[in-house]
């Protein structure tokens, strides 16, 4: 069993909301086979207040390809030392368990320590030992809820990421950023003119994004840490639609500075002007592919817009993307790379369709009217986006096949322009 | 601030106006000795200093043209353009408000115009953005095409970030759809 000691420190120091603010959430859709599982409340797990077999449940659960078992109180209560009666835990229907128990240090810290099983190999998959401060207490178990992910579905979970997004409220902006399960949420910005076009640094130590504070749109980069930010770009015109290349060394920017909107790349403070594209059209939204080799950007060049891509290094001729319907903008990539997800309208309706870059084939994700800004979770999964419910501005989460679907709305206002996190590694 | 010096100036030319009009009234305090000339009773011609009339109501372009733009009188402060749907040409009949901003920037080589174009909320906002530019690109154009130059004015956008009424139907969506045109001082 290995040992960890959770280290939290860099914490982000940002303006926190003076209660504890958040996203609720709710599952609006299941996967097509969801794996039964126990998840059994740790053996003194009220010492630490938050629940923890509780969130690692809900986690879980939230993913669509779990379903959490009730389990009944149980004497004496197992913990992850607790010889297994595998043919017990079969008759309850449950496919996986999950054991532990939380212990108070002398120094004021506290263990947590877990156990897998697989209850129809009946073996032990395995389990981690955590050394953390009470406030650490969500994130452990935002640890744990990643591991049996991992385990039981061979990809790797999402649940320690974050969020960032805008919240309109009035005339008030906030760029929040929270949890994956919308917990937790802090300001980065609040401001009275319009904030949009969130992206996180590949290190997520930064967010670019585009202010309307300067009354014309502005790129500033935001050191997460310490609320540190810069303009990237202010050039005469309109500067936005960031996007960092995946070694997080270059920006490619739309800037009308040169006529029109045109593609540029920049470096992250500013320097290193270099353009990319020249056509007479509205080149926007650029986006690299994984890989560094594409930016695949929104242009119009075409009479229409459309998506089309070009080599990051410049030179040949952008190739067009997507060929189905009259409106296909905000292009994003998996982060495999073999699917693009976009914005299409639909009979005048704007919706999240995925292209599937090997085989060409198209799929509309949704049924809504107003999508907008898809962003791919870290592990391709999921594919959140804004869109609009009874007149209000809120956050979709659907997944790749389009069944399982999560909605996250603020208590008060719009939420729009989400951005899903990397993986802090 | 400006409102309220144009309403002192207004008052203080009115009162101005008022002493030039009124005969002023000879005024001989009791027991001072009459020392004009001629004969005592004699009626003395009055010698009536004209006082100088300052005008500020017909000069006013002149000596501070910038009053002009907020006067709603005038059709400088007229300041949006509005378009259809997925257009980004000045219609004909916004054709004399661009002409007349366009005469007032060549007039006054120090004034700096900043054109913010504007989309209804309908897709993307970054797409948005670029719709926006095209719009105020086309008006910035067509100002540097009637005389004014191209330092004087830049042109942005705020897609559909700034709607001039919120709603979700053409209603509003048409007077969103728009260049707006501000002066320094204005932003």
């Amino acid at each position: 069993m290995a040992r960890l000691s959770l280290l939290l420190g860099a914490a982000l120091m940002l303006a926190a909301l003076p209660a504890r603010a958040q996203l609720s959430i709710e599952i609006t859709g299941a996967g097509a086979q969801r794996i039964p599982i126990a998840i059994v409340p740790f053996a003194g797990e009220a010492a630490l207040g938050a629940g923890i077999s509780g969130i690692v449940r809900a986690d879980l659960e939230r993913s669509g390809l779990f379903r959490g078992l009730e389990v009944p109180p149980l004497i004496p209560h197992p913990t992850e030392a607790t010889p297994v009666n595998y043919n017990e835990w079969r008759s309850r229907l449950a496919d996986a368990l999950v054991l532990g128990s939380v212990a108070a240090r002398p120094d004021g810290r506290f263990e947590v320590r877990f156990r897998l099983f697989d209850t129809v190999k009946q073996a032990a998959l395995g389990g981690i030992a955590y050394t953390l401060s009470r406030d650490q207490a969500r994130a452990t178990a935002h640890r744990i809820a990643d591991y049996v992910y991992e385990k039981l579905t061979g990809e790797r979970g999402v649940f320690s990421t974050r969020i960032a997004y805008v919240v309109k409220r009035g005339n008030r902006y906030e760029l929040q950023i929270a949890d994956a399960d919308g917990v937790g949420a802090e300001t980065a910005l609040a401001s009275f003119e319009a904030i949009i076009s969130p992206a996180w640094s590949p290190d997520g130590r930064r967010l670019a994004y585009v202010s309307f504070e300067n009354k014309k749109p502005v790129v500033y980069v935001h050191s997460l840490a310490d609320g540190k930010r810069h303009v990237a770009a202010n050039f005469r015109g309109s500067n936005s639609a960031p996007a960092w290349s995946p070694d997080g060394t270059r920006l490619a920017v739309t800037l009308s500075r040169e006529g029109g909107s045109q593609l540029f790349l920049i470096n992250p403070d500013g320097s290193g002007l270099r353009r990319l594209t020249s056509s007479s059209a509205i080149d926007t939204e650029p986006r690299y592919s994984p890989d560094g080799q594409w930016i695949y950007f929104t242009s119009d060049r075409g009479g229409s817009p459309q998506i089309y891509r070009m080599r990051a290094s410049g030179g040949a001729e952008p190739q067009r993307v997507t060929f189905e319907g009259g409106y296909n903008v905000t292009p994003r990539l998996s982060p495999d790379g073999k699917t693009l997800a976009y914005i299409t309208r639909n009979a005048g309706r704007f919706q999240v369709a995925l292209l599937d870059l090997a085989n060409r084939q198209v799929q509309v994700l949704t049924d809504s009217d107003r999508d907008e800004s898809p962003s791919f979770a870290p592990n391709g999964r999921m594919i959140l986006h804004a869109t609009v419910i009874g007149g209000r501005g809120v956050l979709s989460a659907v997944s790749a096949d389009g069944r399982v679907k999560q909605r996250l709305s603020a208590t008060a206002g719009d939420v729009r322009e989400p951005a899903w996190g990397p993986f802090i590694e | 601030m400006r409102a309220t010096l144009l309403i002192a100036l207004t008052a203080a030319s009115a009162l101005l106006a008022a002493c030039a009009t009124t005969p002023p009234e000879e005024q001989k305090p009791a027991g001072v000795e009459d020392r004009s000339a001629g004969k005592p009773g004699a009626a003395q011609p009055v010698e009536q200093k004209p006082i100088a009339s300052v005008d500020l109501t017909g000069s006013r372009a002149k000596d501070d043209p910038a009053s002009m733009l907020r006067d709603p009188n005038s059709i400088l402060s007229k300041r949006s353009i509005y378009y259809d749907y997925d257009k980004f040409d000045v219609k004909d009949e916004y054709r004399g408000i661009v002409e007349a901003h366009a005469k007032y920037l060549r007039e006054n080589p120090g004034a700096k115009m900043l054109i913010q174009g504007n989309t209804d909320e309908r897709g993307s906002r970054e797409y948005n953005v670029g719709l926006g530019q095209r719009r105020s690109d086309g008006v910035k154009r067509m100002l540097i095409l009637l005389g004014a130059k191209e330092n004087q004015i830049e042109s942005v956008s705020l897609g559909e970030e700034k709607p001039q009424q919120e709603g979700h139907a053409e209603e509003a969506w048409s007077k969103n759809r728009r260049s707006d045109m501000l002066y320094g001082g204005e932003y």
